[in-house]
This record gives structure tokens, sequence and C-alpha cells, in this order.
């Protein structure tokens, strides 16, 4: 997940001397405008007056973690609704359109109700049911303008439009040129208020297409998708976010419909505007479009906690590709006071050449082709892994990956980092922090994540004090506390040739 | 200077084909799903549309929303200078934030070296930093550098090598010392060299693990064929060949002033930067002039190719035919033509293929165009092994309808909306505008060539649409490509009546069968 490339926007305060350039936190006290909505909503503007331009980031605190039992892969299904258009725009005739619309999720339910029997499904009748199911779609399908929602955002400039979610959240935005800000802040405050289900069973299709392309068809996907799904036993970190594929084919508009309902509520979401635009001017158009989002509860807090790891665990996938290795550890989340710490133990051994992993098992050793550690895996909201990567050079294997690695994390454990390391880690924060506020669409970004993760976009800035007091002894401490035997879950992927016979079969070319 | 298609995910890839290298480091972990994918726009600009104004008969709230004049920008192009030995400066000042990132553009790249030694520039500019100098080894450099939160990096692609370098202000003097040290005084050393045969030989064996990965490469081949330059593949043979004389003669070659062009943006003055420069610079005798790029560009042989992978379940279906050159007369209305075909999510083939018929996530594509040689004609989508023919029948008639279903006038005035109204994104920022005067630069194009494509853009007409769609558009002269699990089609390939379809053999010479064993160790010539 994405809290932390924000590690390299980490923080500025007593940064460099920078003074003519005012690019530290007083600097953006009075460049940034923020606003709580009287329904929840939180705003936040940037003004950043390079050129007429502007980007937004929306983020709603939602994602795939939170999808119902039965239902994974919810939060991005309903990440491509949001993008199908409103009550107004996609649509000849709402009114009609909605009479189709309810009809369709009534064919649907009662097609799915039947498919879903165990004993006694009668097929002649399913097969009915799902012809009713088509006839209902077809005659919504005559009240839909195709893509008007994403057409209208192009033709006025749109750039770089695009939307994801993760297991923590989802995320929209955009940029375009800023004399377009009112037009965006209608489409956005509308599709937050008023999504309109259409067309969701031929998009289900599509995401089950961006599944078999992230995940079944790729090597790592599936290695991604096994190793989460051992690492966590009770925390829905261990779902794929695109969803299982027997549930994510199941998922209706109706469940859609209450996933909405129950997060997209404003309180739920922060949204921030950098470029050139003058809080002054804005800030009430903002207001009048996003506080007609109507108010709803703050989602209640999950209550599953992953419980501590008691043994090693592992998973071997034997497949016809080169070998590679993954494991990890599990890690408090982002609020844990150590956290700063794992950043340190991240950038020590995995940041470019001088790294740990790259000095040993890549120059040295010359055993892999990359190696890397990382913390935050598959995300950071709640207690994520601390994971290590490596791709083994031709005649090397996952095995000897497993042991240069351990030998370095053991080197960690019993003998301090050097004074330069340390020093190099919180140089390098305070210098992507910098390098990261010259640009809207990443500005817009941290600035929202760190309002919603921290109730405070300052933290973006303030984090390098926590930076600053990582200690080598910290970095012990928690390198024992954590990378320990019975917390850790692996990862091997070995070669295994493809069967004979299907090669056999196909390999004169289709008939 | 095609620096389009180089982004290697770090940390936890969702797929890779190439091996990435340590230094584009770790980001926290991501593990997301976008809307959807983004595929490489071959033809010029940003892709975008405009709203139907036909068919909506309700109420349109957003018609009625104030679009005020955008703010007057005149973006400031950066200041050229050419020393007499032919070596151009370009010079962009941005006071915004303390740094300075600069590249040196070296002429001549991986389509120049010779083919029995395929790979020779990759490995000319992977041991070219990490070597380091004759004052200072690369690790060494390492250090010094990374203590600064600073990067001078070597690079290499089809048509060019570089050196380019990014500090704060107040490390410049030390930093681009590091990069001009580079330049002058390089010191190749034989075990970085085998360092950087290991880190490609890792990518040639894993070539074959990620089905998009296979279909890129195979497609390119089929259009300029095999052994093109712009297609052939580092083998373990070929790099083995490179020897560190043959690194040291291609630097020798290429540095010289004239085949050079240097820009720099960021927090300095633009006086003081360029004396530093020309102090530099200046004295350095005139070389010979990089030759200009030739080839023979025919096209692909038209038919069905597919590659048999039994470990996916999704076909990556590529359609592909020879493009063309930027500077044809007829690019602006080739651009329009694109932006309506495969431009955005109210194009054609987005709205058939995915939006109607949900039969892919990535889909796109378009009639490619390059600066100094024909581009390709590449549509492009990702489909369930069992709707193979289905989609790649509905891509071909798409392609089919360019020729035969007429542009409207609606459709043209998006297309030209989409681009004028997001045409400011070209020169946004500085560090945009001087990578296009770079490139435009380095190509030999005219400065005002973005102008020009906005004028141009602006009287294309439907006329024009339907003159260039005959003369560019010719379905009976495309290769189909499919890469997918054979047995789970369903439908034979042989129904899309192109013919038997043809196996490509995407063997490796010389890797090994299994996961293991092979070079290791004997990267080349000890």
């Amino acid at each position: 997940m994405k809290l932390f490339p924000t590690l390299r926007l980490a923080a500025l305060v007593c940064g460099f001397a920078v003074a003519a350039h005012a690019q530290d936190l007083s600097s953006f006290e009075k460049r940034i405008t923020t606003k709580v909505l009287p329904n929840g909503l939180t705003l936040i503007v940037c003004e950043r007056p390079e050129a007429p331009v502007f980007s937004y980031f929306t983020i709603v605190d939602a994602g795939d973690a939170n999808d119902p039992d039965g239902q994974s892969g919810l939060a991005h299904m309903f990440e491509h609704l949001a993008f199908k258009g409103t009550k107004d725009i996609g649509t000849t005739n709402y009114t009609a359109e909605k009479v189709a619309l309810d009809k369709v999720e009534q064919t649907y339910a009662a097609y799915d109700e039947e498919y879903r029997k165990r004993v006694g499904r009668d097929e002649a009748k399913l097969k009915t049911l799902h012809a009713a199911f088509e006839v209902a779609q077809a005659d919504a399908q005559k009240y839909v303008v195709p893509n008007q929602f994403t057409e209208i955002a192009e033709a006025n400039g749109a750039t770089g439009l695009n939307a994801q979610t993760s297991l923590d959240d989802t995320q929209y935005f955009w940029s375009m040129p800023s004399n377009r800000l009112q037009l965006w802040a209608y489409m956005e405050s509308d599709r937050i208020a008023n999504p309109v289900p259409r067309e969701f069973y031929k998009e289900r299709d599509v995401v089950m297409e961006e599944r078999r392309m992230r995940t079944d068809s790729s090597p790592i996907g599936r290695m991604v998708e096994q190793f989460l799904a051992t690492a966590y036993v009770a925390h829905p970190y261990h779902r794929p976010n695109v969803g299982w594929m027997s549930e994510l084919s199941q998922i209706s508009a109706t469940e859609a419909a209450a996933f909405h309902q129950i997060y997209y509520v404003p309180s739920n979401i922060v949204i921030a505007v950098a470029g050139d635009v003058k809080a002054e001017e804005v800030m009430p158009v903002l207001e009048k479009y996003f506080g007609q989002i109507p108010t709803g509860p703050k989602p209640e807090e999950m209550s599953t906690v992953e419980p501590p790891q008691i043994a090693e665990k592992s998973v071997i996938l034997k497949e016809q590709v080169q070998p590679l290795y993954l494991e990890g550890y599990h890690k408090p989340d982002y609020r844990d006071p150590d956290d700063a710490v794992y950043d340190a133990i991240q950038d020590i051994f995995s940041n470019g050449r001088t790294s740990r992993l790259y000095r040993s098992l890549v120059r040295d050793q010359q055993i892999s082709a990359q190696a890397e550690g990382f913390s935050g895996f598959p995300g950071n909201k709640y207690p994520g892994l601390f994971a290590f990567f490596a791709v083994p050079n031709p005649g090397h294997t996952p095995t000897e990956m497993r042991a240069a690695i351990h030998k370095e994390i053991d080197k960690l454990k019993t003998t301090d980092v050097t004074d330069d390391e340390l020093a190099m880690f919180k140089t390098r924060a305070r210098a992507d922090l910098l390098r990261g506020l010259g640009d809207n669409q990443g500005l817009a970004e941290q600035l929202a994540i760190y309002q919603m993760r921290y109730g405070d976009w300052r933290e973006l800035f303030n984090q390098l004090k926590k930076i600053d007091a990582v200690s080598k002894a910290d970095i012990r401490r928690v390198a024992n506390k954590t990378f320990v035997d019975t917390n850790r879950t692996y990862a091997m992927v070995e070669f295994q040739p493809p069967n004979p016979g299907a090669v056999q079969q196909t390999q004169g070319g289709a008939q | 200077m095609n620096r389009t298609s180089f982004h290697c995910t770090s940390s936890i890839p969702t797929s890779f084909s190439k091996v990435c290298h340590p230094e584009r480091s770790a980001k926290g972990a991501t593990s997301k799903d976008l809307l959807f994918a983004r595929i490489a726009v071959t033809l010029g600009l940003a892709v975008l549309l405009f709203p139907q104004a036909g068919h909506a008969q309700q109420a349109q709230p957003w018609t009625q929303i104030p679009i005020p004049p955008l703010h007057p920008f005149h973006p400031q192009q950066p200041k050229r200078i050419e020393l007499k030995n032919g070596l151009v400066i370009l010079l962009e000042e941005d006071h915004e934030l303390p740094f300075i990132n600069g590249s040196i553009e070296i002429r001549g790249g991986s389509r120049d070296e010779p083919a029995s030694k395929a790979g020779l520039v990759d490995l000319y500019s992977d041991a070219w930093r990490t070597s380091g100098t004759a004052s200072k080894d690369g690790d060494t450099l390492d250090d010094l550098l990374e203590a600064k939160a600073a990067k001078v990096e070597t690079g290499g692609d089809v048509d060019s090598t570089s050196v380019s370098w990014s500090c704060l202000k107040k490390d410049e003097d030390l930093v681009f010392g590091i990069a001009v040290d580079l330049l002058q005084h390089p010191d190749f050393k034989q075990e970085k060299l085998m360092l950087a045969k290991q880190q490609a030989a890792a990518s040639i064996v894993r070539r074959n693990d990620d089905a998009s990965g296979i279909a890129e490469r195979e497609a390119a081949k089929l259009v300029y064929g095999p052994n093109s330059p712009y297609t052939r593949e580092p083998e373990l043979a070929t790099i083995k060949a490179v020897t560190l004389d043959d690194l040291k003669q291609w630097h020798d070659k290429t540095i010289v002033p004239n085949n050079i062009i240097i820009g720099v943006e960021g927090d300095f003055d633009a006086a003081a930067m360029e004396k530093t420069l020309r102090d530099v610079f200046e004295n350095l005798p005139r070389g010979a002039a990089w030759p200009k790029p030739a080839g023979d560009f025919s096209g692909p042989k038209p038919g069905v190719y597919v590659v048999d992978k039994t470990d996916v379940n999704q076909s990556n279906v590529n359609i592909v035919g020879l493009g063309t050159l930027r500077n044809n007369p007829d690019y602006f209305a080739l651009s329009v033509m694109n932006e309506i075909f495969s431009g955005g999510f109210g194009s054609r083939l987005f709205q058939d293929v995915r939006t109607k018929q949900g039969l892919a996530y990535a889909v796109g594509g378009g009639y490619g165009a390059s600066y100094d040689h024909p581009g390709m004609f590449r549509v492009i989508a990702g489909t369930k092994s069992a709707t193979t023919v289905k989609a790649t029948q509905s891509m071909l008639a798409e392609i089919g309808e360019l020729k035969t279903k007429p542009f409207t006038e609606d459709e043209r005035k998006r297309a030209k909306d989409q681009v004028l109204n997001s045409f400011i994104f070209n020169y946004d920022t500085k560090e945009k505008v001087l990578a296009a005067a770079t490139r435009l630069e380095f190509y030999g194009y005219p400065a005002n060539f973005l102008e020009k494509y906005r004028d141009g853009l602006e009287h294309v007409t439907t006329a024009d649409l339907e003159r260039v769609a005959k003369k560019y558009i010719d379905p009976s002269k495309v290769a189909v490509l499919v890469v997918g699990n054979q047995q789970e089609f369903g439908t034979p390939l042989t129904e899309l009546g192109l013919g038997k379809p043809q196996a490509i053999d995407i063997t490796i010479p010389g890797a090994p069968q299994q996961g293991m064993g092979a070079p290791g160790n004997d990267g080349g010539e000890q």
C-alpha cells in the first residue's frame, strides 16, 4: 500500500537550509486551508500557482479489507462502478432507468438464489431465470450513455484519470486545467453521493479479466496470493484485494450499493486539491458541492486483530517459471511508535547500491539479481508484514536466498548499524520529502493520506522528528523483536517443467 | 531517447520481464488494483474525449457550469547554447525547490551495436557507472552520493546512452563533477562487467515467465523482423561475447561533443551554469557525426501467430502492422484518428471490447509514430482463454471499420477537445518543458513542433480522417499474435480466417530447462 512512498516524503522540520524556497511547514501552513464540512467531509486546498492546472486526490477510508465475508473484491468492484455515472450523467432518462435497474437486480437475485442451491437446483429453471436476467439487462442498457462520466472529464482536459483500491482504502484522482475546478467538484461530489450501478455485470466481467491478468496468469501474482493467504489466519489481509474468483463472480449491484451506503459517508472521506487555486475563492465552491453529500455515521471499526503467529509457515509453488523467494514477518501498524524504525531498516536493507541486500546478495555473493526488504505489506493501516523478496540468479535457489537474507537479519540483530548508514537514511528521508513537494498530484495525495491517517496533514512534515529519533539501539531492538522464526511465513517458487502431455497436444498450433 | 517503457516495479511487482536495477529502489510495497491499465499510447499525447452531445434527453447540469478563461501561461523555453564543437546545451531555470537535475544525452544506442554482441549497450551503461572513474571506483561513488541523497546514473537505450545527475543545489559542484568525470575518465572494470552480465543473464532466462512481456517482444519481431536492430534480444551467447575492450571502444566512439546534448533544469543561474558547462566542454575536439538510422521496414508477414503458454488463463492478443514517423505530414490527422479509435474511455475500441462486451480489462493501442523510424501499429487486449477468438474478431472488426464506418463530426470534435483541453499538461512543469525540448533537439525536429502539432490538430477535418484511414490502415497487412493457453481457446484460431496458426518458438538459446544450472559464473571471457 502507499502510506509510505511517504517515507520519502517524510518530513522537513529541521531540513536543509531552504529559507530562500520556503518549503517548510510554516510556508505550507500559509498555503494550505483545511475545512471539515458539517456533513463530516474533510477538504484540503493547497495553493501552488506554478501553472494554471490542479490535481485532486480523494481517499475513502475503506478498502477490500472491509469487504463483507463472501464478497471479497467488493470495494474494488465499487471503485469501477464509480466511473459509470450518476443520476444525471450517463443516462438518457434516469427515472425510467431506475425502474429497469431494479428489475435487473430482482432477476439477478432470483437467478442467483437458484444458482447457489446445493440440493435440487433446477437447471431448466436456472436457464429461464438467466434469460430473464439477460432481458432485464438489455432493457436497462437502452438508457445508458456509455462512459459519459469519463468522457466529460477527458473532454475537459482531465489527465492521469484513474483510481485504485488496496486492502486499506480507495483512491480517486486526476489533473485538470484550473478553470475546470467547479466542473470537477460537481462531478466528484455527484458520483460520491449518487453513483448508479449501471452496466454492473459487464463491468464485473472486466474486473474478472483484471484478476486473470494480475493474479491467475502472473507467477508473482499467484505467489503473492498464496503467501498472504498463508501468512494471515484471521485478519482480512489474507484475501486478495481483487477478490477470490468465486466470490468476485457472484457480487451483485445490490451488495455494491450496500457497501456504498456504509462506507462512502462524508466522515470517511478526505479530498485534497493542489495547484493554481485560491482557497478563499474555491472553498465556497467546494463547500457548495461536497456539502450536499448526505451525512452518515462513521463506519464501525473492524474488531479482528491478527493473533500472534506461533509457528513458521510456508508455501511452495511448483511452477514452469524461474525461482523466486518471498518471506514476511508480522509487524505493528503505522501508528506504532517504532514505525520509523521499520522505515530505517527498509532503507538500510534496500535503498540503492549502498544497501546491505544489494551489496551482500547481488554484488558480493552474486546469488541474486534483485533483493529487497520492505515494510508494510500488503498494507499499513492494520498490522502488515515486513517482507523480503529475492530473485535468484541463474544457478541459484530460493533456499540460498533464504539463508543469505537470514544472515543479514542476524547481523542486524547482533551488531549496530554504522553511523553512516543511519545518517544516510535520515538525509534521504528529508531529501525525498522535499523532492515530492514539486508535484501537484503527489502533494494532493500525501496531504489527503496524512489527513486521513493521522487526522492532520502536518504529520507529513512532523514525521521527520520520528525519523531523526531512530537510534542504532532501536534498530537492534526492533530486529530482535520482529525477525524471529515463529513470526515468519515464506513462499518459494520452484521450477517444474510443464506437463509434457499438455505440451505435445498443443504444439502443432490450433486446429 | 525513447524513455517510455522502462518502469520497473520494485518490491513485489505483479509481473516483470526485466530484473530491476537496485537504484530504482524500494517504495512501500503496493498491492493495488487500478481502474484500468494505462497502455502506452504510441502516438503523441494524452488521450481524451468529449461528452456525447447527441443523445442525452434529460437535463445536463454540467453544461451549465461556467468555465472561466484559463490564466495566461507562457512557459519559459530553455536557453539554447550551441558550442563551436557542436555540443548543444539547454538550460531551464526552476527555483521552486533547491534541486538541480541534469542529463547528458549521447547519440548511439542498442540499434547500433553488432548483432553478435547484442546487449553491449546495456552492459556498457551498467558497468560504466558501477565501475566508476580513474580516481574513484563505483562503490566509493555510491557511498559518496547516497550520503548526500544525490544520484549520478548512466543509462542505455535503443538510440542513446546517457549520464544523468540529481542533487541538492548545495552539492552541485561535487555531483556535476562526478558526472563529468564519468564522461571523461571512465574506468571500466572486469568485475563490474561480470556483474552486469550476471544481471543480464538473469533477465534473459526469465524473459518467458511473463506472458505480456512475451507478447510485446514477439509482436515487435513480427513487425520489424526477428533480426532487426530494433527487436533482436540479448542472448546468453551474445552477452558472453562482449569484452571490456568493446565497452571502451563504444565509449571512445560515442563520446564526441557533436553527438551530445546536455539539458539542465533546476535552481541555478543560467549564465553561471552556461559558464560552468563551457569551461568543461568547449575545448573538446569535434568527432565523427553519428550516422542517421537506416533500415528496411516492410512490416509483418500477414497471418496468425501463436505462442502456447500452459500456465495462464488469459490470452494476450496483439494485432500489429507498420506505423509511421512523426514528421509525416499526415501525423496530425493520424493522431486524431487514433484518439477516436483507441484514445480513451469513449474510443471505439474501448467502448466495444471493454465496456459493451466486457471482454478485456486491458485494451488499447494505436497507429504509432516514432521520431526517426517507423513506429508500430499495435492493437492489444487481454481476454480469458475461451474468448480469444471472439475478442480478436472484435478488434479486427474495429480496425476494418476505420475504413468503412464514417468518422462523424461529433467524434472529430471530441477527439480534438480532448487533446487541446489537456494540451497544457505537455508543459505544465519545467521538467516537461526541458524534456520536450531535449527530445526535439535530439531528433532534429523544429523547436516549435509542439505548437505546430496543436495547430495541425485544429485543422484536421473528417475528410482528412477518411483519407488517412484509407491510406494507412490495411487489415490485409496485419499480423495477429496470440500468447495464451491453446487448450482452453475453445473456438480454434482458424476461425479468424487468416490461415493456419504458426507457432512461434520462444526457446531461449543456451538456457537450461530447469530453473537452475546455467551461466552463473560464465559471464564471459575470464
